[in-house]
């Protein structure tokens, strides 16, 4: 691991609310988009001349748009409820962190153009003029947001941060002030057809290298087949599911599973990614260009079903969005839900009894279960409500003789963020990603030393890679971090195919 | 982080984060410049790796996935050194992104 160059929190049995201190992270922005990474997007390259103007005109645009966002600059009465509920205001101790403090940031903005009281008399309701510094701090704070929506489980009123955040980052990109990590990322997207920029013979030499490892393993012909037109099933997974560790055991399981369940299925070079980071800049038009790509996988790969691999915000866009921002899908199967969770398949077939596990395969882990904020606080799965929180449960127990959960007040729809979504999975933001995740790995500690938990598993492409950078910084292990598939995959029992010639193979690792 | 990097008499333009901005530029010596200012001294299991990055990136564009190194590297070097554990002692910020520096790629970007 590489050395802090800050201090690193220290674990505490609970997480306690710290004291304030003003400014405390105050110095931290990730890098700002060049003109080449604004340009694909429709933004301008740089800081325009008349910024402020546009700036408010485009605030101006976005209430009329979405009342919600009125609302919640409305409403809020200053209860102090969410004051202690952000995993960056706890890690970091930063009043700007609290959400209050952060949708004040743009509240006072608000007031000063868009309320009477505000154009009059300013100083007595808290409005503020849009100068540079405060566009700086909105820079700033607002890059430090990673819209896990758990404050907004506790406000008397529902005010959505993560929607103000967004609004937020849409009116900086609309004045030529982006984020380096989610506009070049979004233009690769357009450009390759994935957040890391895979083209496709890469996707199909890793592919290819799956399938024989799987066959070494297990003595199994499992396949793992991109761009087949005529399969049933189409499935869109993060790109991260190719590249990285432990991402890539959940793909393995992903396709074991799918070979269980008899099914044909196939990726797509065109949608090889699920990822949608124009959610997280609060662009509805890329959000839209970006789902698109899926529409048009699904037609020309002429399949039935839809399925979301292990993503947490996918599968808030995917459940959520998906049918405005790319349907009508009436060319799909009417059976099957649209989209369907990978969670959700697997549970199924699970039920109906369909898959034969052989649990002692995870005998050497104690898990415990991540809830990941977008799936559980901005989605749903399955038929019943709390599915979300269920059905990965109910995976593990299935998979896992020993699984133990955190601390209630640290999981389902109280979940504390890992510390690396909404676009802030970046190493120019480590710090905050290091002491956001101190009230997650607080109560993962406490699971470790009372219940001798050993692994977390997680179904979100980015918890998986921020929990494996920042478990180091805290005396932790990298590899405590799995894919929630990567249980499944280890203790599913395969039968064999026609076409296992090999009688010789090694049995199951 | 300089704008530039001085690379046998030369300055090479590097981005934010230290990678090279134009991947031609790259020389070997560029390798043993970046790993001194990450106070790492190369080797040839550094450059083992290195050279396996370089070869992939020519023919697909892209670093290897993980998988695809650490079964390259199992394959070379010995199943004890095919897997990330060997990797990251070799890189301590992760094979992905600092070898990937190392080799003159572009840095591996998204959900990883």
């Amino acid at each position: 691991m590489a050395k802090a160059t800050f201090d690193v929190p220290e674990l505490t049995p609970y997480t306690e609310v710290p004291a304030v201190t003003p400014g405390a992270m105050a110095h931290s922005a990730p890098f700002v988009s060049k003109a080449e990474f604004q340009g694909p997007l429709g933004f301008p390259g740089e800081l325009v001349e008349d910024w402020q103007t546009r700036a408010i005109d485009k605030m101006g645009e976005l209430l009329g748009k979405y009342r919600s966002l009125r609302v919640y600059l409305d409403s809020c009465v200053k209860c102090g409820a969410c004051t202690d509920k952000c995993h960056y205001f706890l890690g970091t101790q930063d009043p700007k962190n609290m959400p209050v403090g952060r949708q004040d940031l743009m509240r006072k903005v608000y007031r000063r153009y868009f309320t009477l009281g505000g154009r009059l008399f300013p100083k007595l309701v808290g409005a503020e003029d849009f100068t540079k510094e405060v566009l700086d701090d909105w820079y700033s704070y607002f890059h430090q947001c990673s819209q896990c929506r758990r404050c907004s489980v506790f406000c008397p009123y529902g005010i959505d941060t993560a929607e103000i955040s967004m609004a937020a980052r849409e009116i900086m990109d609309s004045i030529g002030v982006g984020q380096k990590y989610c506009n070049e990322i979004i233009g690769k997207v357009y450009k390759i057809g994935n957040n890391l920029g895979l083209p496709g013979p890469a996707l199909v030499d890793t592919l290819e290298g799956l399938e024989e490892d799987v066959f070494d393993e297990t003595g199994v012909k499992v396949r793992y087949p991109i761009d087949e037109e005529g399969a049933e099933i189409l499935l869109v997974t993060p790109s991260a599911d190719f590249f990285a560790e432990p991402h890539v055991d959940g793909l393995i399981g992903y396709g074991k599973v799918f070979h269980a369940a008899g099914v044909s299925w196939t990726l797509s070079s065109h949608a090889s990614e699920a990822a949608n980071f124009g959610m997280f800049i609060g662009s509805y038009d890329n959000m839209r260009r970006v789902a698109q790509r899926i529409r048009e996988a699904a037609i020309a790969l002429k399949v039935k079903r839809i399925v979301f691999g292990e993503c947490g915000h996918a599968w808030r866009v995917a459940y959520s969005f998906l049918n405005t921002l790319a349907g009508p899908w009436d060319f799909l199967d009417p059976r099957y839900p649209v989209p369907q969770h990978i969670c959700e398949f697997t549970h199924d077939l699970i039920e109906q009894g369909r898959l034969t596990f052989d649990k002692s395969e995870n005998d050497d882990k104690v898990i415990t279960f991540h809830d990941s904020c977008n799936v559980a606080r901005a989605s749903r799965m399955g038929e019943v409500p709390g599915g979300q929180f269920e059905i990965p449960r109910a995976i593990i127990r299935a998979t896992c003789n020993h699984f133990y959960d955190m601390d209630e007040d640290t999981i389902r729809d109280r979940t504390f963020c890992c510390g690396g979504g909404g676009g802030l999975l970046t190493d120019d933001l480590i710090e905050l990603r290091v002491k956001g995740a101190k009230p997650r790995l607080d109560a993962l500690n406490n699971v470790m030393q009372e219940k001798g938990v050993t692994h977390m598993a997680a179904i979100c492409a980015i918890c998986k890679s921020q929990f494996t950078k920042v478990l180091p910084y805290y005396g932790m292990e990298m590899d405590q971090i799995v894919s929630l598939h990567q249980l499944v995959s280890n203790a599913i029992v395969l039968e064999g195919g026609e076409d296992d010639d090999e009688e010789d193979a090694p049995a199951a690792a | 982080m300089s704008d530039t990097i001085e690379v046998d008499g030369k300055q090479l333009a590097v981005d934010e984060e230290g990678y090279l901005a134009d991947l031609n530029d790259w020389v070997p010596a560029v390798a043993d410049v970046m790993a001194k200012q990450d106070n790492l001294e190369l080797t040839e299991e550094h450059w083992d790796i290195i050279n396996f990055l370089r070869e992939y990136y020519e023919e697909y564009q892209i670093a290897p996935a993980v998988r695809v190194l650490t079964k390259a590297v199992g394959k070379k070097l010995g199943k004890e050194k095919g897997n990330s554990k060997y990797l990251y002692s070799l890189f301590p910020y992760g094979p992905a992104k600092q070898a990937c520096r190392f080799a003159g790629l572009p840095k591996p970007t998204g959900c990883v």
